[in-house]
């Protein structure tokens, strides 16, 4: 599979609720959030899902919009007014900007539009729990022997400064934040520039091949990688 | 049209309102003419009676009640006698003298200025007059009636009633027949256009409301109708154009994409070979995916941004992001992007729905002009309004296909080797259209010079956002 599941604080896997109508569409989604070493539970109907969210501990929830009992936003209303701040992605067959502010509004920390590819799924929802567990603001970002000081707005790679133009920057420090998690194209085009739109020709490869010119060229190992069909990963190596 | 409808429209129902209002008026205005005509006459008959009374006064201070009782008797025969009345009657109202046979029994209680019926002799038959007197009790018991006949005033009276009868009457039959000839008139040019449209409903799309060519508010109603006509005429056969070209365009890669599997399925079993037709189908549908995205992109640009999504933008800055994350592309490709700005040019944009449309502008731009070349962006803060302007070095295109590559899933290219789905001028022309901007292609000699002109926006107040 494309990428591992997170772990839990005290190392067990992270238990995730995918609340969907659709039966093909839950089986699918759980086979791979499965395979992906997630411990997933499934509710067909919107109340089902509110009942589990609420009474249960989960560390994300995937949430289809459009739900026979309940809808998708009511139900991540409902437990953003409980106190539960359980990280939400939207699932939905709209897509349209509009759309994606009122899934963001209404709670949802995230929000992927039909049809989607799995491991654009896998990408965002890693993301989403990661942002859970991220504390205080940081100043400095570290990946293996690369470093980004946020202040000062200088990389070093192995005590070597790396000059980056602004753009790229703001791309290596998306990776960073993100670092050992899968970033697809779609996400580094919202992250670094705010577009939701995909464009024709895949424009942000070119990017990421230049930035991987800058800060892995000459080094012995390299720290951004491709991730076959599903995007980029900047990691240390094991 | 039958006549009962005729009767039924708007039209009708206001002539009758209007002609109730204007009958009612004129009811009034007669009224009030016949109130103080017969009013004079009246007056008149006071003053006629006054006058006489006058005379006898005189002759009963001379002569007393003798005097009276002569001049009554002259008076009753004399060239007035028809239309005065005259009576002298004693204490018990026996008649004395006059040219009435008696006391009326219903004035003899009532004193002063009194008007009651009385029966008079016109040859051989009674004839009930209303009359007007003044009677008074003279000294001794004698009792006194000076009268005079209003048969004048009654016959005014029913001339006027009659005259105003009359009026009244053609007044409504006029306006009942004029009410109803504007409404049958009317009806006809609502006629025409009800026919047309049940035609159209009917599948005749080429019908048209006719105009009569008098330039009143009806033909202009029909040229506008005819115009909304035209128009959805043009959508529906876009539309139309639309639907063939996506069903065709669609149809290759389901093709492909089905007889791949089909000969994975002949072939031996080998995981490997799974594998890689496995991820060459996922490839293909992700195509389909984004090719059907940029429909639901122009579908949604269609519609009209959302007003909200719609701010007075500054385009430099926008332009200038859209052609930074395009740069390294150009680049790669051996071309020079170059970004101008004339001025600071601003419009009214949705900002999301613009950057896609120069993203695709640019795409297009970097895609089709072969290194070495340039790609030039430029804004200019025109006098007429914002100018955004996207101009290659590359093979242009023919004046004659510049309207058809606006079209959705055209594409110039014979071969489609190079990829794209035909659909990103579309979106810009969408844009364009929602924004009310030109869109212009013209020849960059050598090139393509794409042109997006935008409205004039008028300047920001000073708490403007």
């Amino acid at each position: 599979m494309v990428a591992t599941a997170l772990q839990t604080n005290d190392g067990g896997r992270m238990k995730i609720l995918v609340i969907e109508d659709d039966r093909e569409t839950a089986a699918y989604l759980v086979k791979g959030l499965e395979e992906s070493g997630y411990v997933v539970d499934h509710a067909a109907t919107g109340t089902d899902g509110l009942f589990l969210a609420s009474s249960q501990p989960y560390d994300a929830l995937v949430v289809d919009r459009m739900l026979p009992g309940m809808d998708g936003l009511t139900i991540v209303e409902t437990l953003r007014r409980q106190g539960k701040t359980t990280p939400v992605l939207i699932l939905s067959a709209m897509g349209e900007v509009d759309d994606r502010v009122k899934g963001l509004k209404a709670g949802g920390d995230d929000y992927l539009a039909k049809p989607y590819a799995f491991a654009e799924l896998l990408a965002r929802l890693e993301a989403v729990l990661r942002r859970g567990q991220t504390g205080q603001p940081t100043t400095r970002l570290t990946v293996g022997d690369l470093e980004m000081d946020l202040l000062s707005r200088t990389v070093k790679r192995h005590g070597q400064t790396i000059d980056l133009l602004p753009r790229e920057f703001r791309l290596l420090e998306c990776l960073m934040r993100h670092a050992g998690q899968v970033v697809t194209r779609t996400m580094l085009l919202e992250k670094v520039w705010d577009y939701h739109f995909d464009p024709q020709t895949n424009v942000i490869d070119v990017h990421v091949s230049r930035l991987r010119q800058k800060i892995d060229r000459g080094f012995d190992h390299p720290l951004l990688h491709t991730v076959r069909g599903a995007g980029y990963c900047l990691r240390e190596p094991a | 049209m039958s006549p009962r409808n005729a009767l039924r429209t708007t039209t009708f129902r206001l002539a009758l309102a209007y002609l109730a209002i204007f009958v009612a008026s004129s009811g009034l205005v007669l009224a009030f003419i016949y109130w103080a005509t017969s009013g004079a006459i009246d007056r008149e008959s006071e003053q006629i009676i006054e006058a006489e009374l006058t005379g006898l006064r005189e002759q009963y201070r001379q002569w007393g009640i003798v005097g009276i009782v002569r001049v009554i008797e002259e008076r009753s025969k004399g060239e007035r006698a028809d239309e005065m009345r005259y009576l002298v009657a004693g204490p018990r109202f026996e008649r004395i003298t006059g040219n009435l046979t008696g006391w009326p029994a219903e004035l003899r209680e009532r004193r002063g200025l009194v008007e009651f019926p009385l029966t008079v002799r016109v040859g051989d038959r009674a004839e009930v007059r209303a009359t007007m007197a003044m009677t008074f009790d003279l000294p001794n018991g004698f009792h006194l009636l000076v009268g005079r006949d209003m048969k004048e005033r009654s016959e005014f009276r029913q001339r006027v009633i009659g005259a105003i009868a009359w009026s009244l009457a053609l007044m409504l039959a006029f306006g009942l027949a004029g009410g109803y000839w504007v409404s049958r008139h009317l009806m006809r040019r609502v006629d025409a256009i009800n026919r047309t449209s049940g035609d159209i409903r009917a599948g005749d799309l080429k019908q048209r409301v006719p105009v009569a060519g008098s330039g009143d508010e009806f033909d202009q109603l029909a040229r506008n109708l005819n115009a909304m006509l035209d128009q959805i005429e043009r959508l529906m056969a876009g539309m139309r154009q639309v639907t063939a070209n996506v069903a065709h365009d669609m149809r290759t890669p389901l093709n492909r994409l089905r007889s791949r599997l089909e000969l994975t399925l002949i072939e031996k079993p080998d995981e490997a070979r799974y594998r890689e037709t496995i991820q060459a189908t996922i490839d293909e549908a992700d195509r389909l995916i984004a090719t059907f995205n940029a429909m639901l992109s122009i579908a949604e640009a269609e519609a009209g941004s959302k007003a909200e999504a719609m701010e007075r933008t500054e385009l430099p800055p926008l332009v200038d992001q859209v052609a930074e994350l395009y740069e390294p592309l150009a680049e790669e490709k051996g071309l020079v992007l170059t970004v101008a700005h004339a001025g600071v040019a601003v419009a009214h944009v949705d900002r999301h729905l613009l950057s896609q449309a120069v993203a695709n502008l640019l795409d297009n731009a970097i895609k089709y002009t072969p290194a070495p070349g340039r790609v030039t962006v430029r804004t200019e803060a025109g006098p007429q309004g914002a100018v955004v302007t996207v101009a290659d070095s590359g093979p242009g295109i023919p004046a004659d296909q510049r309207e058809a590559v606006l079209g959705r899933f055209v594409r110039l290219e014979q071969s489609r080797s190079t990829p794209g789905n035909g659909l990103g001028l579309s979106l810009v022309q969408a844009v364009a259209t929602t924004h009310g901007a030109e869109l212009a292609l013209t020849d960059n000699a050598p090139g393509l010079c794409v042109t997006l002109r935008f409205p004039r926006v008028p300047e920001a107040r000073g708490n403007g956002k």
